[in-house]
């Protein structure tokens, strides 16, 4: 057989059809919703009196709009209770599963998935939400969704699909201390732009990725769409197949040899070819924070902001409006910026590595006076993990809120919003303008411990300087 | 499938949006997500912008008497960047846009649009900054969008039929411009039609287990 790579692989299993359109119909081995971005498509199956096609490949949690203070239902905003009370209805009907408020595994779509073990090698995945490429990290194709295509995957399990190219983005050498996965991604989008993966799958290959944990992959596939590529992953490897072992959904006894097996056989074959190749070096990523108005826009921690005249002349007008919406001042040092908000959260920092790297910035210090610090883990395990081993107290003895899990202030569907010009720390994806629920607040996106340092130190900080002495 | 879905050739008044890398969180702030319908979406159509422009005392292209009950929406560069959610579209065709043209789309936009049977065709960005002039300077000018020739013609509407005196060549994905052609874009019933080779699918991948 020609060499082939895992994208090729794995989409060649799950073609049924060529369309008319010249798309390809492909069949969705695991379809995660949640109360946004579903209820429009069951309404629409409704309106045409269709069934759900395979209930049992279909699971559901709530995340966007759930409060992470109280959970008391009724929820205190009427519309997220109908949101909420809309998915059980239609969860029910249709025999769909559903992680809701009272189950173990609530959280965020795409940390319970892989907690579940229902993300799994060699499947294709989609969500009704562009983050989906997370469970990338697993070997998998993930992939976001409009509502239409949710129905379409209700419907009939398959959805009409462009096949992209794909870009293998090398990235090799050990990562410097301070330094994380949050970090690689940031510098990979500042590097390809934020419209240079449209069109492409990306698969993050090289030493560096191949060391990372589980948690770190998702974090750069979490992005993948940051940088335009709908579609990112990581071949499976044996820290994919460990992460695996023991969870809920994953085959036990002999059927999870087979599975194991059959898993790493999806990997890019070593001489399978690409559409473009890309190389990083791991010895030029530093600790990376966003300055402007989309995650494209970053620089090293240590390093001044660009001038005007030097930015590339079509990315002029988009680096002038972020100037003028951050309120920041060409070639002024980005460490030193005072932030009234901390955030550490999301699908894409909110699992326990990102927690406990965090709380190793925080332990034993105080957050800034006037600095708002929350900590909202992605789902219920990583509450209960993070209880277990004591973070949930380090990060309040430090002066941080303690929450439950929920999307919370990535962005502005529940109470945890930004208010006026705040400006925010965030451990989150979108730096978009209103994002965090202020038409003028201002968001600066870096990794989870980067936010721990920034909110003790009430400003960017170089959180390099803030790690215990015998961090590696 | 719906009848008469064919989408090849679309005319209406223009409304020029300037401005590159306008995202779906400034076409329909997120506050605006949180419902269970689509309905009424259409006067969310950045609204933000539109309170912020007011406040300066200018006016917002989308509150600009000028351009009222315009259909075509004329834009820049990446537009729709960011979320994959379908309320920005939704929401530009609630509030009665039936194509877009522009320099460049983001692609799950671009794609969601589709689904609601929307082109959005590209052209340069020459072309683009002219015909945002010409619709600024004559407001009523009609545009009228040919998926069949790829291109778009601007000119006066003589009693329903258009007298071009611009005609731009357009752009857009293959596949997007078939389904809207040939009404493939609502895409459901397609994919329903291959029920049984959906089901040869499933029961071929290892994963998938049992009876369905
Ligand atoms: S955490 Fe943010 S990016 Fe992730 S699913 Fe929730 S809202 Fe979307």
């Amino acid at each position: 057989m020609a060499a082939a790579n895992l994208f090729d692989k794995v989409w060649d299993a799950h073609t049924v059809a060529e369309l008319a359109t010249g798309e390809t119909q492909l069949f969705i081995g695991l379809h995660l919703i949640h109360e946004v971005t579903s209820p429009q498509a069951f309404q629409m199956l409704a309106e045409r009196d269709l069934p759900v096609a395979y209930p049992a490949l279909t699971v559901a949690t709530v995340d966007h709009i759930v409060p992470t203070d109280s959970r008391q239902r009724p929820l205190a905003d009427e519309m997220a209770e109908q949101m909420l009370a809309e998915l059980e209805r239609n969860t029910a009907a249709h025999g769909i599963r559903f992680h809701g408020l009272d189950s173990d595994y609530q959280g965020i779509v795409h940390v319970i998935g892989p907690e579940l073990g229902l993300t799994q090698p060699g499947m294709t995945i989609a969500c009704g939400d562009s983050h989906t490429s997370t469970h990338g990290a697993f070997g998998t194709i993930a992939f976001g969704i409009g509502t239409s295509q949710v129905r379409d995957v209700l419907a009939t399990q398959t959805l009409a699909a462009t096949k992209p190219k794909v870009r293998r983005i090398t990235v090799s050498g050990p990562l410097g201390r301070g330094v994380y996965a949050k970090d690689i991604i940031l510098s990979i989008i500042a590097t390809l732009g934020v419209k240079g993966g449209i069109g492409y799958a990306y698969e993050y290959a090289g030493d560096t990725i191949a060391a990372l944990d589980m948690e770190g992959r998702m974090s750069i596939c979490n992005m993948s769409i940051e940088g335009g590529a709908r579609v990112g992953y990581v071949n499976p490897d044996q820290t994919t197949v460990d992460y695996l072992q023991g969870r809920p959904h994953a085959p036990t006894g002999a059927a999870w040899d087979e599975a194991a097996e059959r898993w790493l056989g999806y990997a890019s074959d070593s001489d399978a070819s690409f559409d473009d190749e890309v190389a990083l070096s791991a010895a030029d990523i530093e600790p990376v924070v966003t300055w402007g108005i989309n995650p494209g826009q970053s620089l090293a921690v240590g390093d001044r902001l660009p001038r005007l005249r030097g930015v590339a002349e079509e990315e002029r007008d988009t680096a002038s409006a972020a100037y003028r919406h951050m309120r920041l001042q060409e070639n002024d040092p980005i460490a030193g910026t005072a932030i009234d908000v901390a955030f550490i959260g999301s699908c894409t920092n909110s699992r326990i590595g990102d927690l406990r790297e965090a709380a190793r910035v925080a332990r034993g210090n105080r957050v800034a006076r006037g600095v708002r610090a929350l900590v909202v883990p992605g789902s219920k395990e990583v509450t209960a993990q993070a209880q277990d081993e004591g973070l949930d107290a380090v990060f309040r003895d430090a002066g941080f809120e303690w929450r439950e899990p929920g999307c919370s202030m990535c962005l502005a569907m529940n109470p945890d919003k930004l208010e006026g010009a705040q400006v925010s720390a965030s451990s989150s994806n979108r730096n978009f303008i209103g994002r965090q629920g202020s038409p003028t607040g201002r968001t600066l996106l870096m990794s989870p411990a980067m936010v721990a340092a920034a909110a003790i130190n009430g400003a960017v900080a170089d959180v390099r300087d803030m790690l215990p002495a015998e961090a590696g | 499938m719906m009848a008469g879905s064919e989408r090849r050739r679309l005319s209406g008044r223009g409304l020029p949006l300037p401005g590159n890398d306008i995202d779906t969180d400034r076409i329909t702030p997120a506050r605006f997500l949180k419902s269970v319908t689509f309905d009424g979406l259409g006067d969310a159509v950045f609204v933000d912008e539109r309170a912020a422009s007011a406040e300066r005392g200018e006016t917002h292209p989308f509150d600009d008497a000028r351009f009222q009950g315009a259909e075509v929406l004329v834009v820049g560069k990446n537009f729709g960047c960011g979320s994959s959610r379908e309320h920005a579209p939704q929401a530009l065709l609630r509030a009665g846009v039936r194509a877009i043209v522009g320099e460049s789309f983001a692609e799950i936009f671009a794609g969601n649009c589709t689904a609601l049977g929307i082109p959005t065709v590209r052209a340069s960005a020459t072309a683009i900054e002219q015909l945002q002039r010409q619709i600024g300077e004559e407001p009523t000018t009609l545009l009228e969008v040919d998926l069949d020739e790829m291109v778009v013609r601007a000119g006066r509407d003589a009693d329903g039929s258009l007298v071009a005196d611009a005609q731009l060549e357009v752009t857009m994905p293959d596949g997007q411009r078939r389904a809207l052609m040939s009404g493939a874009w609502d895409s459901t019933g397609v994919l329903l039609a291959n029920r049984e080779a959906v089901a040869e699918v499933a029961r071929r991948l290892p994963y998938v287990e049992g009876d369905q």
